[in-house]
């Protein structure tokens, strides 16, 4: 390990205050201007990956003229390498649901939902006894503020934010178009904020630790400490709250195996950044955003298998509602399959390239729109693997 | 009323009979008989006053929604990046070995399913696989060997 190591954050995996929701009872005695101002001070982003400020997504939330307006908390995790929320929820249950009720405070809402992953029904029965406490302190803080599971059944997608709504009203699980942002028209066409499991805790902190303290940590666009899921060629693999706005090489210093050759930063639908480029590249939503999923790649991987393991991916979980993203997926992964075999010559992949592109700016929604973040930073930085 | 028709109706107690309960309602019912039928789906259908093919398209979306009879235990093994890195092949050829079946088969005394799923969020320690919704990690050719020996004599 390098002399110079990552400064560890304790602020998410913190332990809780001696009072049960204690923080929650301190904020709800606030003003909701209050609350939202200091959010907007402390510069939080969302922390599923896209990064939209949370203030905002609440103002507007609650300045959409309703009868009836929604929480809804993303456990949907399911992009490859990232494992945090599961950890968060096992650990930390009652951040989450102070952080939700926080937010019911602000937008008026009385109802919550937590769309949890169908991979994580083991999870069910622990999660439904901290909810039962929830349920309990909520009512003796006189929060009319309810909060309900629901399961996924194994189906990535969902994770998107209006595929979610779909299958929460009991549909397929294929995204709307945008806009209407769920801010206008969400969960039952009623205006809703969905935050990923993450964000929320932070809100929690932010009201505890007050947005000056929150913000020494991480840089200036990247406010705060991330939780990272380290996992591929690195001899510690597991959850890592680290401050936002590091460098790669730092990373792999500390994480990887001495032979690292490439890191994907964001998991399948993310960026992969080989070895010359880890000096350059910050971590944050200034350099390269993740929702906290880092994967290690050393010397003795084939970077095609990673990028046809990515592919099978996006091809098994596309939605296949519109045809850049159902046709792109699967014509990327038998291209790259022929340009290996020599059926194809190898300028063949920079028309997969153009394929790529089209898709991202064809496809409806993030899933096929960010194919092309893998399979072009792969075949780029790694071509002579494509092909020989 | 048959015994696919008493579960509905105990589940859209339960869950309601809106449009939003249906997915709790499918869920419930593979929890119970491991699939959903065709004559299931259309009392589903009947009992939430939706139409067949609405039924339909929602259960056949979701890859845990099995449409297709399953064995009591469904093992699904995952194929994603960090777990086939770490050994997911060999896990795959010591279940089919063991349980004597190819992948996406089910036992002939209708125990076993044996299925390859995508990321299933444990990277950090694969590979990985679910027994129905019980998650084992870390494994090995001996752990498997282990851990179904036990599921056989259950």
């Amino acid at each position: 390990m390098s002399e110079q190591t990552l400064k560890r954050v304790d602020l998410i995996f913190g332990e809780y205050s001696n009072v049960k929701y204690k923080v929650l009872a301190d904020t709800l005695k606030r003003s909701n201007e209050e609350i939202l101002k200091d959010l907007l001070d402390s510069g939080l982003r969302g922390r599923g990956g896209a990064g939209f400020p949370t203030a905002m997504k609440w103002k507007y939330t609650a300045e959409t003229p309703s009868d009836e307006r929604f929480v809804i908390c993303n456990a949907d995790e399911g992009e490859p390498g990232t494992f945090k929320d599961r950890e968060i929820l096992l650990r930390v249950p009652r951040k989450v649901f102070s952080g939700m009720a926080i937010c019911g405070k602000v937008i008026g809402a009385k109802k919550g939902y937590m769309y949890l992953r169908g991979e994580y029904r083991f999870m069910i029965p622990e999660l439904m006894k901290e909810l039962e406490i929830y349920n309990d302190h909520a009512k003796m803080l006189g929060h009319d503020f309810e909060i309900e599971i629901r399961l996924g059944s194994g189906a990535y997608i969902c994770g998107e934010e209006s595929a979610l709504f779909e299958s929460m009203e009991g549909g397929r699980g294929e995204p709307r178009n945008k806009p209407p942002y769920p801010t206008i028209s969400g969960f039952m066409k009623k205006p809703t904020v969905i935050n990923n499991v993450e964000t929320f805790v932070n809100v929690m902190m932010i009201m505890r630790l007050g947005p000056e303290q929150y913000k020494k940590l991480g840089t200036t666009d990247s406010r705060g400490s991330k939780v990272f899921s380290v996992s591929g060629d690195t001899p510690i693999p597991g959850i890592y709250e680290l401050e936002l706005g590091m460098s790669l090489d730092r990373f792999v210093d500390e994480f990887g195996d001495g032979d690292t050759k490439a890191v994907q930063v964001g998991g399948a639908s993310g960026f992969c950044v080989p070895r010359k480029k880890f000096k350059e590249t910050v971590i944050g939503f200034e350099g390269v955003p993740t929702g906290g999923s880092m994967m290690i790649f050393n010397s003795s991987r084939s970077m095609y298998n990673v990028l046809h393991n990515y592919l099978e991916f996006f091809e098994e979980e596309s939605c296949g509602q519109c045809t850049p993203c159902r046709v792109g997926c699967q014509q990327l992964r038998k291209g790259i399959v022929a340009v290996k075999k020599g059926e194809k010559k190898a300028v063949y992949l920079d028309q997969l390239m153009k394929l790529s592109e089209s898709m991202k700016l064809t496809a409806k929604c993030g899933l096929g729109q960010s194919v092309a973040n893998s399979f072009s930073s792969i075949v780029n930085n790694f071509k002579e693997e494509m092909i020989y | 009323m048959t015994e696919c028709q008493e579960l509905i109706k105990e589940l859209a107690d339960k869950y309601g009979r809106e449009r939003a309960s249906l997915l709790p309602i499918l869920q419930g019912v593979v929890e119970k008989n491991n699939y959903i039928s065709d004559t299931c789906m259309t009392d589903i259908a009947k009992e939430l006053d939706l139409s067949a093919a609405q039924v339909y398209g929602t259960a056949t979306f979701y890859s845990f929604l099995d449409t297709e009879p399953r064995g009591k235990y469904v093992i699904r093994v995952c194929k994603t990046i960090t777990c086939d890195m770490h050994g997911k092949k060999m896990i795959i050829q010591t279940l089919e070995d063991m349980l004597k079946i190819k992948v996406g088969e089910t036992t002939p005394n209708k125990k076993f399913t044996l299925l390859e799923t995508n990321c299933l969020g444990w990277c950090h320690e694969g590979p990985a696989m679910l027994i129905n919704e019980k998650p084992f990690s870390g494994l090995t050719t001996e752990k498997v060997h282990d851990i179904i020996s036990e599921y056989i004599n259950k």
